[in-house]
């Protein structure tokens, strides 16, 4: 009985984790974004400097009417955002925020690979979407979406690869027990590669041909309105806090910290985590979008050969060391 | 050595019996059957999308039956090829030639029976091939996993390790030639452009044939 008590507390805080973190990362984006820009941003929802804007605008989504398209595939169209969204969900079961098996949802072995593998999945949710609406600009949308997933997945495997060669392990916790401080300048190639590789995959600026509003609208999605609309919003902040979170596990030490690791560990990890999504955030304001072509030649030219030389480095180092 | 498999049976049928089986082997038979009626429909829907779809399912509940048979790495591995690559190439392939929405009549083939049968056989053989190899070895579950990535890479760098260079060099052989292939045809895709461009020409004015150069006509006519 406690085994299952303690499961679904763990499930509880997971999910309260994913339901609360992509807002607070989505309301940080339209005050950073603001304030880059000479705005004020949201300033009259809750009061407090517009606090409650994206709870405001989650009770808009839902009261707007659930529009299908007539010559819509119903049934995919509808479970499109689903196929979306979830996988990030079962990826936050996995991930470490302090040490000790108290600060992670679910050890998994073959972590790294059980996080690379559902996120992949996740994008099958845009396919979908982009097919099933009947609407030339999604199906531009979704085409675009599987090019940029086939060119970004194998430098993200790449440099994911290298850190697993350097820990010896694929389980998350245990290559955050094998961290050591100097591992960050021997592997900044790869968080590089990786961290840009995922933004790809989310399609956030400037990766965000996909969804490139001043030609196709918006991609796989434009068809969508209400609820199913706000859930791939929320895919994608949930996408931002996952591919943050990862890349702070997997290359900047997690929890480990300068001091305080023992009992603090959590608060590291958030900090990390919260500095990578202003990164994300500073990415989209400050950077232009780029074209197919050079989204196709970044992936095929720069970062599968980056990543490549930093798992020939990892070797050398790690046989050099042994 | 038939002795020896003969007692391990006997001993194994004595430890557990078929007739009482755990809540693993249910779900096992159960996902077993929800793999098998999703890889049926993929093959007999008149839907070219959802047939990708489906094979999703097939292969997810593929990845499921390896994660029970305490299989992890394989399993998540299997999610990442098959339905993260393999799966999307299929639909990026499906959406570049426009799949239509509902029914494709032309999407039936002749060679039904014959697919049929080699299906069959292909099922026969690695169903004899499997149960002949396993007969009734059981999978301890309380023990440490036995599947786990440390063990699959033990297993397949000690023993392995020939096998997997052959499939290595197997597979860069077919990136190579993959490579070899577009290149050529993407050197040909000049001429070829130029042929296609000159019969267009042809079309828009008949009268005008010998507005293609030699080499053009001569790539068309071979």
């Amino acid at each position: 009985m406690n085994d299952v008590l303690d499961v679904a507390l763990r499930l509880v805080v997971v999910f309260a984790v994913f339901l609360v973190l992509p807002l607070v990362v989505g309301q940080t984006e339209h005050k950073v974004m603001a304030h880059m820009q000479g705005r004020l941003g949201p300033m009259h929802a809750g009061g407090f400097h517009g606090w409650a804007q994206l709870i405001a605008d989650g009770v808009k989504f839902v009261q707007k009417e659930d529009v299908v398209p007539a010559d819509a595939d119903r049934r995919i169209f509808q479970l499109a955002p689903a196929v979306a969204l979830l996988p990030y969900l079962l990826v936050l079961v996995v991930i470490p925020v302090g040490p000790g098996e108290g600060a992670v949802g679910q050890v998994v072995d073959a972590g790294i690979f059980f996080v690379l593998a559902v996120m992949g999945v996740g994008v099958l949710g845009s396919l979908m979407a982009g097919w099933a609406s009947a609407n030339k600009f999604s199906l531009l949308g979704g085409l675009r979406t599987a090019a940029q997933l086939l060119a970004y997945e194998l430098p993200m495997l790449l440099a994911a690869a290298s850190v697993a060669m350097a820990a010896g392990t694929v389980s998350l916790p245990g290559i955050l027990d094998a961290f050591e401080w100097w591992w960050l300048p021997w592997q900044i190639v790869g968080a590089l590669v990786f961290f840009v590789a995922g933004l790809a995959e989310l399609q956030r600026p400037p990766f965000d041909m996909p969804v490139a509003d001043s030609e196709i609208i918006f991609g796989a999605y434009t068809e969508y309105t209400g609820l199913r609309f706000a859930l791939f919003l929320l895919a994608e902040y949930a996408g931002i806090v996952i591919l943050c979170a990862l890349t702070t596990v997997l290359f900047l030490g997690g929890w480990h910290g300068p001091f305080g690791a023992d009992g603090l560990g959590w608060v590291w990890t958030l900090l990390k985590v919260a500095v990578l999504a202003f990164a994300v955030i500073w990415l989209r304001v400050s950077y232009p979008r780029l074209r197919e072509d050079q989204l196709q030649r970044l992936a095929w030219t720069v970062l599968i050969p980056l990543a490549l030389a930093q798992i020939a480095l990892t070797g050398i180092v790690k046989v050099a060391i042994d | 050595m038939s002795l020896a498999a003969t007692a391990a049976t006997a001993t194994a049928a004595a430890e557990r019996g078929f007739l009482s089986p755990t809540g693993v082997e249910i779900t096992f038979v159960l996902v077993g059957l929800v793999t098998l009626g999703a890889a049926m429909v993929t093959v007999t829907t008149r839907q070219l999308v959802h047939a990708a779809l489906w094979l999703v399912m097939a292969l997810g509940g593929l990845a499921v039956e390896y994660l029970l048979l305490t299989a992890e790495f394989i399993a998540w591995v299997q999610v990442l090829i098959y339905i993260g690559s393999v799966v999307v190439l299929l639909l990026f392939g499906l959406m570049l030639t426009k799949a239509p929405i509902g029914r494709s009549p032309d999407a039936d083939s002749g060679n039904r029976p014959v697919a049929l049968a080699v299906a069959l056989a292909a099922a026969a053989a690695l169903v004899w091939v499997v149960v002949d190899a396993f007969r009734t070895t059981w999978i301890g579950l309380d023990g440490p996993a036995q599947g786990s990535t440390e063990v699959s890479g033990r297993f397949l760098f000690r023993n392995w390790v020939l096998p997997f260079e052959a499939l290595s060099v197997l597979l860069l052989a077919a990136l190579v030639g993959a490579i070899a292939l577009s290149r050529k045809n993407g050197g040909a895709a000049k001429n070829g452009g130029a042929a296609k461009v000159d019969r267009t020409a042809k079309v828009d004015s008949a009268a005008d044939e010998d507005s293609g150069t030699p080499g053009a006509s001569g790539k068309e006519q071979r």
